[in-house]
């Protein structure tokens, strides 16, 4: 029960973290407080958190390096503003019509995850990376050159171009490199929290779970985890599609809050940028991955001072940043600090016993 | 206890080349390999193993180091897939089988060199083998319906009472990684219990320990066989332990069984002596 309490405490803190954040940037965006440029980089931030957190989940949660995050990214933007602009007539009410971009967003990454996920998760390590590579930019490549459009009839689809699509009177929404334009702005910042609450709770609440143990025990020790009975396929597969789903409804969102956007914008670039964001949090650390995509989706704009040196400067923050975390002494440090501060709340017995416990059982095999 | 389990049981021969424990007879057999053999390349690994083990039996194979032994279990297990022979569990052929579907069939495993879930508490290790008897899916586990709640203070409960076998249950929320030796064996043994075997498999679970723990070892694994009621198979290279607890012996030299039979029978069959306990007697 105590490991409950202290286990939850650690997700508490994440759906803390997030709350504090909107209302920050809530209150100083209608005190006018922030310029243009940091507002409109408010739900790229929130999408750049859920991404990361998505990924976090393949990476640190299952242990596979997948480099493809972005081609999920892009299914689930293009998906969500082909039926956000579809549904125009039929929904009206724009938070529900985000709502059902969103789901249909997640269900069609979801589906794509699935598809790439049974010939990919057959590898390991390097080669695992090196497919879901190749899968995130096929992904690109073929919505570069998918046309569709609406009109009374329905949905149009083509690879060829736009003429061939044969609207009557209707409206294309995605034409091919140029991607989808004049999309409907339907992505609000509360709106992005809310998903992002929702995709902190999925993960925390899988990780939590007999499911996410299982998923944790393969990446582990994979023969281990055979051996207690535990259907690899079936669990690897289940992170990489929730995982999918989460970064296809980051997508929607993303798409939403431009009038245009381009197959183009979600490259391998995109993957590495989510990557970096899971590295430098740490690798299965769902609060770094928060603070890292914030504060490295706003670095940029901060560093504008320094003009033509400004991606130079950003290169030697995460340069520095990565050392730093990587120091040993400096963590065992900060720990220290961290546990000094709790102590009064009268919560830290828990870390002492177990080192005393442990000493215990080390002495009881020698003393005999 | 020890004094009791040290007299030994009288095997009885059955039709097959098996000798099963008296108390046993009638009973099916849990496992049973008929011309059990393994080719690596041009090499020949295991050849014509041929055993059978009763409900309640703790059996001992042992043999020179590069014998086949942790081959044999592997085979057992599914981590190889057997050139010839059959594999029979519960009745039920193996072939075809995943480790993971065998080890849903009926047979735990230890492993030689450990495999614990490092990075997760001893706690979770062993709720990871009771994953198939918590009985929620991922769903549930994601929207924490009640259902979930339940289950879980169920696995905990359950997680518990297994680690109270080696009296672990103190050290329940500690990293697997950071326990020491002999307890990260005794852990593993917890979560291959956790999966509620009919046979278990221990590769070399004395490895390491000093003999006040091996001592305390034996008297567990007589306890687990007594209270579960399941059928145990161990390799080991600790003499005082295979003939201590083992009812039922198997020697293995080169892939091949040289002898079979009771302790005091193993001890004396010359052909033993010449392979494996001649020089270590000795010693």
């Amino acid at each position: 029960m105590k490991k409950l309490l202290k286990r939850s405490g650690s997700s508490f803190l994440n759906y803390g973290l997030v709350l504090c954040f909107f209302a920050v940037f809530q209150i100083l965006s209608s005190a006018g407080a922030l310029s243009n440029s940091l507002r409109g980089q408010l739900i790229p931030i929130v999408c750049y958190m859920i991404m990361a957190i998505s990924l976090n989940l393949v990476v640190g949660i299952s242990g596979e390096l997948s480099l493809g995050h972005a081609g999920f990214m892009s299914v689930g933007a293009f998906s969500g503003v082909i039926a956000a602009t579809a549904l125009a007539d039929a929904v009206p009410s724009p938070g529900l019509r985000l709502f059902l971009a969103i789901l249909i967003g997640a269900l069609m990454a979801a589906i794509i995850g699935f598809l790439i996920g049974i010939p990919v998760l057959r590898l390991n390590g390097a080669y695992l990376a090196l497919v879901t590579l190749a899968f995130g930019e096929i992904i690109k490549n073929l919505l570069n050159c998918i046309y569709v459009g609406v009109d009374g009839r329905g949905l149009h689809f083509s690879v060829r171009d736009e003429a061939s699509l044969a609207l009557d009177g209707g409206k294309a929404i995605l034409k091919g490199p140029m991607g989808a334009s004049g999309v409907t702005k339907l992505s609000t910042f509360p709106a992005g929290i809310l998903l992002l609450l929702a995709a902190l709770i999925i993960i925390q609440n899988l990780v939590h779970s007999r499911t996410g143990r299982a998923i944790m025990a393969i990446r582990d020790n994979r023969i281990a985890a055979e051996s207690v009975g535990l259907n690899v396929t079936k669990y690897k597969l289940t992170a990489f599609v929730i995982s999918a789903a989460i970064a296809g409804s980051a997508g929607a969102l993303y798409a939403m809050n431009f009038s245009t956007i381009a197959p183009k914008k979600f490259d391998f670039n995109t993957s590495i940028l989510i990557l970096v964001f899971v590295v430098l949090g740490g690798i299965g650390n769902l609060t770094g991955s928060l603070l890292a995509a914030g504060i490295l989706t706003v670095l940029p704009e901060l560093l504008r001072q320094f003009r033509d040196y400004r991606m130079l400067v950003y290169a030697i923050v995460l340069i520095l940043v990565m050392i730093v975390t990587n120091n040993e002494k400096l963590k065992v440090w900060i720990l220290g600090v961290w546990l000094k501060l709790r102590s009064p709340m009268g919560r830290t017995q828990s870390a002492p016993q177990k080192a005393q416990a442990l000493q215990d059982e080390k002495e009881r095999g020698t003393d005999r | 206890m020890s004094e009791q389990a040290k007299t030994e049981v009288k095997l009885v021969n059955v039709p097959s080349p098996n000798y099963i424990p008296e108390r046993d007879l009638g009973k099916p057999l849990v496992l049973e390999a008929n011309h059990l053999g393994i080719d690596f390349g041009g090499l020949t690994a295991v050849e014509e193993f041929n055993i059978g083990i009763s409900p309640t039996e703790i059996t001992g194979l042992i043999g020179p180091n590069g014998a086949g032994k942790t081959t044999i279990f592997n085979l057992l297990t599914k981590v190889y897939q057997p050139t010839r022979g059959t594999i029979l569990l519960n009745g039920r052929d193996t072939h075809g089988m995943t480790p993971a579907q065998v080890n849903q069939a009926g047979i735990a495993r230890t492993f030689q060199n450990i495999r614990l879930f490092d990075k997760l508490t001893v706690e979770e290790n062993v709720k990871i083998g009771l994953h198939n008897h918590t009985g929620y899916t991922t769903a549930t586990g994601i929207l924490r319906l009640p259902r979930y709640w339940k289950e879980e203070k169920r696995a905990h409960v359950r997680a518990l009472e297994l680690l109270d076998i080696f009296d672990m249950a103190d050290l329940a929320g500690v990293r697997a990684d950071s326990l020491p030796y002999g307890a990260q064996r005794r852990l593993e043994i917890v979560r291959a219990l956790a999966t509620e075997p009919r046979l278990l498999l221990l590769d070399e679970p004395a490895a390491g320990m000093n003999p006040a723990e091996t001592e305390e070892l034996m008297n567990n694994i007589r306890k687990i066989r007594d209270d579960f009621q399941i059928a145990i198979m161990l390799i080991e290279h600790d003499m005082k332990l295979v003939m201590g607890i083992c009812e039922s012996i198997i020697v293995l030299n080169f892939g091949r069984i040289i002898a079979k039979g009771t302790p005091s029978e193993i001890r004396s069959n010359p052909q033993v002596i010449e392979a494996y306990l001649g020089t270590r007697k000795e010693a």
